[in-house]
């Protein structure tokens, strides 16, 4: 497959060589309109998802959609996927009306979109997961060889570093990703639409993504760009569009706009981005303490390899890493899901390294997991029956057979009241809650009984701003009180703001733990990059 | 709740309703090719079925082990493990309980019918946990193992009643039809209807359904079988020991398809013999998906498949169509309630968005969630 493409002045003209053979000469000029939505109405059960929404997209152009939870902004471009179908509106490519009843047409015309969570087989090589679903050019026969040439050439082009031949499940996250924008290039994807990419991307990993689509939009190609990063839209894009309650708040040029305006916008109202803090709290006893703690992952290697560090009351500790450094195994052998191959583990003095997961909950430790919808709540079951999911055996809940119905149901909508979890009802299924109002009711659960000792796994990943603010409050003021943090996190602002220290983790080793005043951004990268600037 | 989303909840309900009815006119079809008159036909699957107080009570019979062995799938389902060892669990909770009563025969009846059942329950219960401790222990397969237990039985079956279990009067006699001795007629189930085959079992089946809704939604242990079925990785983290309830919810589900077994030879036949499980087995999984999985779900929903293996063999009789037709009969019909069910899922996700980020608050789409056998790390 190649890409053949000519520039003349502020036309390009490049042909697309599809999969199954033949060539697709596109011509146009740079930042001309391409997709074009309007007056665009969703409706689900009981809400307007999208209240007559506009929204274009141009040759070339970064468009970043902006958007709390439940703005309406990935419904949108499910509709433009053809995920959706709309009650109302339309859709032009090209000044032409089209409609897009799947993804397969979506594809046809053009647009092709990364989701947040990988559709990937690991079990795959790159090149299978690319070949999937595409008719070979050899039927029945493979040509995977000629899906992996067609790999190499697109790799080249827009530096997306990927090895054909690897299987899936030895990629990083990031290059999973890339795995993800190559199949929509190969598709012959003429606009891609980037569902909060950076998620779960590490910093280097973010800077490469992005020159990756600085090259894609020199070329032609229109990106859209979903997000909740503020920086990020207004380090990378061209244009923002806001939606705020499934109405467009506006399109307005990148350049002309600031964190605060877009908040603003976002949110309908002024929001506090700098986490001001306040005096030092006098910290306590040490709540937690880990002593050369060693452990494997999950496919056997050493993942942990003599951890040391202890967490007192009154304290947030910050753990800053690049994803895959021992993480997930440090949160997981505190919560007891993970056994020790070495060292051991305290709280509150004693020592708890073979304590069941129950046990400790029992004595004041909570976990809010990296994953919350796969470790956190069970989807499919009611909101007040994930409130009580750790305590259901406890007195309060139960007589140790029955489980007292109208106390949990109470205890629910106090939760629900207390920490802002929007939901239409005790009784409504987990799973047709927001991401963002998830995080509450695991919140709500694990603060509600004042826990001693919590460790959280990227509490904010993919959350919208308000549900942020909310939880950043909702730690501090538990610090406060005298709980001990152990807070993991990529996000490194998120870290400076609330942290009291912070370790950074490398190859499952503690490079230092600095106290808050010392540390730089500048210096935490290096220390997550296993660079010791003593050690040079 | 609005009218519009009750509305939909009760389309939901009736849909395996409307699934079978479609079945039943594609059944038109072969009839048809057959050279019968459909009409003729399903008027006499109808009235086979429920024309009569002997079509009726026919029915309810049927109902009964099915409603017994719908209940275990129910609670199989939702802990999360796939039971298809219905068949060999009534036949060794009919063994069980045969022995137990012939063996004990001189107990008076007060205790003997109590302990009768318990030991077809007990049977079954065991028959069901051994897959169950290898489903949690070694991540054996339940599927396999289930289907595998039901040949064991059947083998156990076939040599207990041509030799220990054979019917001493058969063996002085010098006939050796393949069945036990009869049960002491103290413990024999009242007949509901005088000269028909209904019994109290189908009581016992009914009360039992009422147990197992409490026991699911009202008790911690249903509540745990239910979280590990529905997420044993946050029910791991949630303290619950994922592999104890893996046993638990097959080792239940056995219980209660031995318990149907037990039933069957008290109720019915008196004795034990060969042909007693009747494929109930199987077509209590289907009684199952009928009644959705919910136990309350499952008494309507094993009466109308009652209904339908009675009226089909009817049918059969009457209009001289070839017994196959009924099997195909059934056959479409597990098909179109199966179907129905899928497209209903297929269209709910495409309204609503797929993978939990659909609904009211649309967020960013929820963790796709490597299925990874969680079994496999318990």
């Amino acid at each position: 497959m190649g890409t053949g493409q000519r520039r003349f002045e502020d036309r390009i003209v490049y042909g697309i060589a599809s999969p199954t053979g033949g060539h697709r000469a596109v011509n146009f000029r740079l930042n001309a309109p391409y997709v074009q939505m309007y007056g665009i109405v969703k409706r689900f059960p009981g809400v307007l998802a999208c209240d007559h929404v506009d929204f274009d997209v141009r040759r070339g152009e970064l468009h970043a959609l902006l958007g709390e939870n439940g703005a309406g902004k990935s419904t949108l471009m499910r509709i433009l996927y053809g995920l959706y179908q709309p009650e109302e509106g339309r859709i032009l490519r090209d000044g032409a009306e089209v409609t897009i009843h799947s993804p397969t047409d979506a594809i046809r015309q053009g647009i092709g979109m990364i989701h947040q969570h990988f559709m990937l087989v690991d079990t795959l090589t790159v090149t299978e997961n690319v070949a999937l679903g595409l008719k070979s050019s050899r039927e029945p026969l493979l040509d995977l060889g000629r899906v992996e040439a067609g790999i190499r050439e697109l790799s080249e082009a827009y530096g997306l570093q990927i090895d054909p031949r690897a299987p899936v499940w030895t990629l990083s996250v990031g290059e999973r990703q890339r795995v993800e924008i190559m199949k929509a290039l190969y598709r012959g994807a003429a606009m891609l639409i980037l569902d909060e990419p950076t998620a779960v991307l590490t910093p280097q990993e973010v800077d490469e993504l992005f020159v990756t689509l600085g090259y894609m939009k020199e070329n032609g190609y229109s990106l859209v760009l979903i997000s909740h990063k503020l920086q990020e839209v207004l380090a990378i894009s061209d244009r923002i569009t806001v939606l705020r309650e499934g109405r467009l708040v506006g399109t307005v040029p990148t350049e002309e706009m600031t964190r605060h305006e877009l908040a603003r916008m976002m949110v309908g109202r002024d929001v506090m981005l700098e986490r001001t803090r306040d005096d030092e709290i006098d910290v306590g006893d040490v709540k937690l303490r880990l002593k050369d703690v060693r452990a494997h992952d999950v496919t056997g290697q050493p993942a942990l390899r003599g951890v040391s560090l202890s967490v007192q009351s009154s304290e947030i500790l910050g753990v800053a890493g690049i994803s895959g450094n021992g993480q997930r195994e440090l949160a997981e052998v505190i919560a007891g899901l993970r056994p020790l191959s070495g060292g051991s583990v305290e709280m509150d003095g004693m020592p708890i390294t073979d304590w069941t997961t129950a046990r400790r909950t029992e004595s004041g430790l909570a976990y809010i997991p990296e994953e919350r919808m796969h470790d956190g709540i069970v989807r499919d079951f009611a909101v007040s029956e994930n409130l009580v999911l750790q305590e259901h055996t406890s007195e309060k809940f139960s007589n140790g057979i029955f489980l007292a119905f109208d106390y949990i149901a109470r205890y629910s909508r106090q939760m629900i009241q207390d920490f802002y979890i929007k939901t239409p009802d005790i009784r409504t299924m987990t799973r047709n809650l927001s991401g963002g109002n998830i995080q509450r009711l695991i919140l709500a659960r694990e603060l509600s009984r004042q826990p001693k000792v919590l460790v959280a796994a990227q509490p904010t990943r993919g959350i919208d701003i308000g549900a942020i603010e909310y939880i950043y409050q909702q730690l501090l003021e538990q610090r406060d009180k005298g709980m001990a943090t152990l807070l993991i996190s990529e996000d490194l602002d998120e870290l400076l703001a609330l942290c009291d220290r912070i370790a950074v983790i490398f190859e499952g080793q503690i490079m230092d733990i600095l106290d808050r005043d010392e540390t730089t951004a500048e210096g935490l990268g290096l220390l997550m990059a296993g660079v010791h600037p003593e050690k040079q | 709740m609005n009218t519009r989303l009750y509305l939909a909840k009760l389309i939901d309900l009736l849909l395996p309703v409307l699934a079978m009815v479609i079945a039943l006119v594609v059944g038109v079809l072969l009839l048809f090719l057959l050279g019968t008159d459909p009409f003729e036909a399903y008027s006499a699957l109808i009235r086979g079925a429920l024309g009569n107080i002997s079509g009726i009570t026919q029915t309810l019979t049927k109902a009964t082990p099915l409603l017994l062995v719908g209940l275990g799938i129910c609670i199989a389902f939702r802990g999360g493990v796939i039971n298809i060892g219905g068949e060999g669990q009534i036949v060794v909770g009919a063994l069980a309980a045969t022995a137990f009563g012939v063996g004990f025969g001189n107990l008076p009846a007060l205790i003997l019918l109590p302990l009768t059942l318990i030991s077809g329950a007990a049977a079954g219960l065991i028959w069901g946990g051994i897959p169950g401790l290898l489903k949690a222990r070694l991540g054996v397969n339940e599927i396999l193992t289930t289907v595998m237990m039901n040949q064991i039985a059947l083998r156990l079956m076939n040599f207990l009643l041509r030799g220990p279990m054979l019917d001493p009067e058969h063996v002085a006699a010098g006939t050796s039809i393949p069945q036990s001795a009869t049960l002491p007629e103290s413990i024999w189930l009242t007949r509901l209807v005088p000269r028909t085959l209904f019994h109290s079992g189908a009581i016992l089946a009914v009360l039992l359904a009422l147990a197992v809704y409490f026991l699911l939604w009202r008790t911690t242990i249903g509540y745990r079988i239910r979280a590990v079925g529905l997420n044993p990785h946050a029910s791991r983290y949630a303290g619950i020991p994922v592999a104890k309830y893996v046993t638990l919810s097959l080792a239940l589900s056995g219980m209660l398809c031995g318990l149907a077994g037990a039933v069957e030879v008290l109720g019915v036949h008196h004795r034990m013999l060969e042909g007693l499980s009747g494929g109930y087995g199987f077509s209590g999984i289907v009684a199952a998906l009928f009644g959705k999985l919910h136990p309350l779900g499952a008494i309507p929903a094993s009466a109308l498949f009652g209904a339908l293996l009675v009226g089909a063999d009817k049918m059969q009789r009457a209009v001289q169509v070839p017994s196959a037709l009924a099997i195909a009969l059934q056959g479409l019909v597990v098909l179109f309630v199966v179907s129905s069910d899928l497209y209903v899922r297929r269209r709910t996700r495409r309204r609503v968005g797929d993978d939990g980020s659909g609904g009211p608050d649309n967020g960013p789409p929820a963790a796709e969630g490597e299925k990874r056998e969680a079994i496999a790390e318990v």
